[in-house]
């Protein structure tokens, strides 16, 4: 997304606080799937993410006169987004087992990857069996929690590297980094699982360019 | 200079991106000719990123978009957005 795309957010705003607040609708609108998917990184928990977007949807409204322009809309909603699910999780934390700061240490070492030269086609059609969109979900949830979130606003929601750091609050070579490890561990997780339900075919090699 | 497949490796994700630079490009590009290898765990990291994109691996619970507008409904007929502080 590039900075013009945030007129028509600045007008709505501009209206919203001028009185018109059914408008704040269509304000919302473009950004509640990726307000739920940044939730649901963090919470894990269907139940629970919706009811943090909720919430976090009603912030964005009642603090709209803080929004300056400077960052665009979708990164100062998901920033709001992450510190909602954040303060869930510091309320949950005596209940989980792995707590936040042991998420949040940084994997060292070396990675080997998966090698399967039997799986190299593009199957965007492999989705259509729920299955694999089951195996990927499973993968990206099974990531520690810093790696987690890099991949469901770089990959999953598809944000630029430097929305992500705003959002994440960390460098933009971090977002990178962590990125990096994170696609590591799912292409080792994941390269045997899916190899053995993709299906067969050759002569798609132009989906790699 | 020649790479090695650790090398390969550690640019993966910064080569998907296209964010190397001409030379490394490059250098990738000359190993992954004759690295059977490599050329696999570049195609398969790329469908994870491909397919991690697709709408259909993440989907919203059925009604979300309904029950976040009705409670938006009830949260805009009641309050104002706040003054400034």
């Amino acid at each position: 997304m590039t900075a013009h795309n945030d007129e028509p957010a600045t007008e709505l705003i501009r209206r919203i606080l001028g009185g018109e607040k059914h408008l704040f609708h269509d304000l919302i609108r473009p950004v509640e799937r990726s307000i739920y998917f940044l939730l649901f990184g963090l919470l894990k928990n269907e139940v629970e993410a919706e009811d943090a977007a909720q919430e976090t949807a009603i912030k964005v409204y009642v603090n709209l006169r803080l929004y300056r322009g400077d960052a665009q809309f979708k990164t100062w909603v998901l920033s709001i987004a992450r510190n909602e699910g954040l303060n869930r999780l510091r309320k949950q934390v005596s209940r989980r087992e792995d707590s936040i700061e042991a998420q949040t240490e940084e994997l060292d070492g070396d990675y080997t990857p998966a090698v399967l030269t039997s799986w190299r086609e593009i199957p965007a059609e492999m989705l259509e069996r729920k299955e694999v969109a089951a195996l990927l979900r499973e993968a990206i949830e099974g990531l520690p929690e810093i790696y987690r979130n890099v991949v469901m606003l770089r990959d999953v929601q598809e944000l630029g590297v430097r929305e992500a750091a705003e959002v994440l609050c960390i460098s933009e070579p971090a977002v990178k980094v962590r990125l990096h490890r994170a696609r590591a561990l799912l292409q080792r997780a994941l390269a045997p699982k899916l190899a053995s339900v993709a299906p067969r075919r050759k002569g798609l090699m132009g989906w790699f360019q | 200079m020649r790479i090695d497949c650790k090398h390969v490796w550690e640019h993966i994700s910064a080569y998907i991106d296209g964010e190397v630079d001409a030379e490394l490009r490059a250098e990738i590009d000359r190993h992954l000719e004759t690295c059977e290898i490599c050329s696999a765990v570049l195609d398969s990291t790329r469908n994870v990123v491909v397919l991690m994109a697709d709408d259909r691996v993440f989907e919203v619970p059925t009604g979300y978009s309904d029950r976040l507008h009705a409670r938006l409904d009830q949260e805009l007929k009641l309050n104002e957005p706040d003054e400034e502080k």
